[in-house]
């Protein structure tokens, strides 16, 4: 499955869970660093440690600049059917979905 | 001098030597060494597996992350797959990176020839897989990953096989290959079309006899006869998951390694909490074994009486072992966050765990379960020791 398929896959999900997404606060410091660590190693399984790319596409600023945030985080937070992109609604939240999208677009500190 | 240089590192444990330095060399045997993978820092320790000492730390190796290792057959040197493309050969008695080639732009293993001459990568991107010369890792052949009118696909699980041969499978366009490298400059490729959905990794039985192809998109494997190629894929474990809606897969387990107990193999379940387990041959089930999490690594102990499981996410602080007999959990430890890998000293009495989020590896007893040893690893990831030299498919 393309990107695009991906994405329009994934807009209905997100038109229907837009208001959750809107609003809300930034995680804690504590659960940043752990999110942070998540981005690092588990993303990082099929993402690449440096997010350059594996299993899964590159995540560098370059790759997802043209992705609103709010299609990337429904795209984490519901998966990719068809791809090994699993949904991490499980584990995260909204909030920190929108987090982690902000840490891929403004790239590496 | 240099005597002495040897004898503090061996006292010390904590010889670092800089890349090119080579006044620290050690002169010993290599067959209980092995290496830790650093993944973030680049990095690896050259490791002591008798006395539980790291003996080197190299730098410079690159993107480590999901990177692993082959010996070459003196079992001097390692051959280290990077993910940013990189190939490095390591010497380990020097404890120095000899050359490092990037070869591709994302690349996920590799394997060594039977005759150790040739060294062979897997690539995601170009795709394909590329085939260096092991003494120099000057390029010998490249083998385009491609089908008729379809883009490269990603290539994943490469083995080597008897016969001068590589075997390898393409995620996307679901094929296998067997690829004959007798004579270097023109690879005889035999393509095996229709493994199944997406195949994510493989392994070959450690005879070399059979290339088993676990599948990502649909549930069952594919099981290649290299000793009756004309027979070509075979689907095994049609349907496994029963109908059940398979768990979300926050890692892919791993086959390399996977468990060939005597005439029983045990493999993962993509999606479950299970190991399945097969008869050799006849591909029958014989049962299944209910375990923590969803298995990442299943290693059997080198006599074969045990395996050892890790998990994916959220259960990778966890490792379970199960008797091969009684298909029984006989005990489940709790190592620490983020269990990545494990691996057996050459005859099994120890078996060694990367925990990445405490920053150490740890040493048990496979008998007692006891933890003997901790060493301090930044981030450890693949462990790898010089037996596998002398292993088929490893």
């Amino acid at each position: 499955m393309n990107a695009r398929k991906a994405f329009s896959l994934a807009l209905p999900i997100l038109l229907l869970s837009l208001g959750g997404i809107a609003a809300g606060a930034p995680p804690e410091d504590a659960r940043q660093q752990a999110l942070q660590h998540l981005l690092l190693h588990d993303c990082g399984s099929c993402h690449g440690t440096r997010l350059t790319g594996g299993l899964g596409p590159p995540l560098l600023p370059a790759d997802v600049a043209g992705k609103t945030d709010e299609a990337l985080v429904a795209v984490i937070l519901n998966g990719v059917p068809g791809t090994p992109m699993p949904p991490w609604r499980p584990l995260l939240t909204e909030d920190e979905a929108r987090w982690l999208v902000r840490r891929l677009k403004e790239g590496p500190p | 001098m240099r005597r002495l240089l040897q004898a503090a590192c061996l006292v010390l444990a904590s010889c670092s030597v800089a890349a090119g330095a080579s006044d620290a060399c050690l002169s010993r045997g290599t067959g209980d060494l092995g290496i830790v993978v650093e993944r973030t820092s680049g990095s690896l320790q050259v490791v002591d597996t008798t006395r539980h000492v790291e003996l080197f730390r190299i730098e410079g190796l690159g993107d480590l992350s999901h990177a692993s290792a082959v010996f070459s057959r003196d079992a001097r040197y390692a051959y280290v797959f990077g993910r940013d493309g990189g190939l490095s050969k390591v010497d380990l008695l020097c404890g120095r990176l000899v050359k490092r080639v990037v070869q591709a732009g994302n690349s996920i293993g590799g394997a060594i020839s039977q005759d150790g001459r040739l060294v062979a990568v897997g690539n995601y991107s170009p795709g394909g897989v590329r085939i260096f010369d092991a003494e120099t890792l000057d390029p010998v052949a490249d083998l385009p990953a491609t089908v008729e009118g379809g883009a490269a696909s990603k290539v994943v699980g490469v083995v080597d096989a008897p016969g001068q041969r590589f075997v390898y499978s393409l995620f996307e366009a679901g094929e296998v290959r067997v690829a004959d490298l007798h004579n270097p400059a023109q690879p005889a490729v035999t393509r095996f079309p229709g493994a199944g959905a997406n195949p994510y990794d493989a392994l070959i039985t450690p005879d070399g006899r059979y290339y088993i192809v676990g599948l990502f998109g649909e549930d069952g494997l594919s099981v290649l006869d290299l000793w009756n190629l004309s027979g070509g894929l075979e689907r095994i474990l049609p349907g496994y998951g029963r109908g059940e809606r398979p768990l979300p897969v926050y890692k892919m387990p791993h086959l390399e390694g996977w468990a060939m107990a005597g005439d029983r193999a045990f493999l993962p379940a993509v999606g479950h909490h299970q190991l399945l387990v097969v008869e050799r041959d006849s591909w029958r089930e014989l049962g299944r074994v209910a375990v923590h999490g969803q298995p990442v690594f299943a290693v059997v102990r080198p006599d074969g009486r045990q395996v050892w499981v890790n998990f994916a996410l959220p259960d990778n602080d966890t490792v379970q072992v199960i008797d091969t007999q009684s298909l029984m959990v006989i005990h489940t430890l709790k190592p620490g966050k983020g269990v990545m890998h494990l691996e057996f000293s050459p005859r099994g009495e120890e078996v060694w765990l990367s925990v990445r989020d405490q920053n150490e590896v740890q040493v048990y007893d496979t008998e007692d379960f006891t933890l003997k040893a901790r060493l301090p690893a930044e981030a450890p990831s693949g462990i790898f020791f010089t037996a596998r030299a002398h292993r088929i498919g490893l």
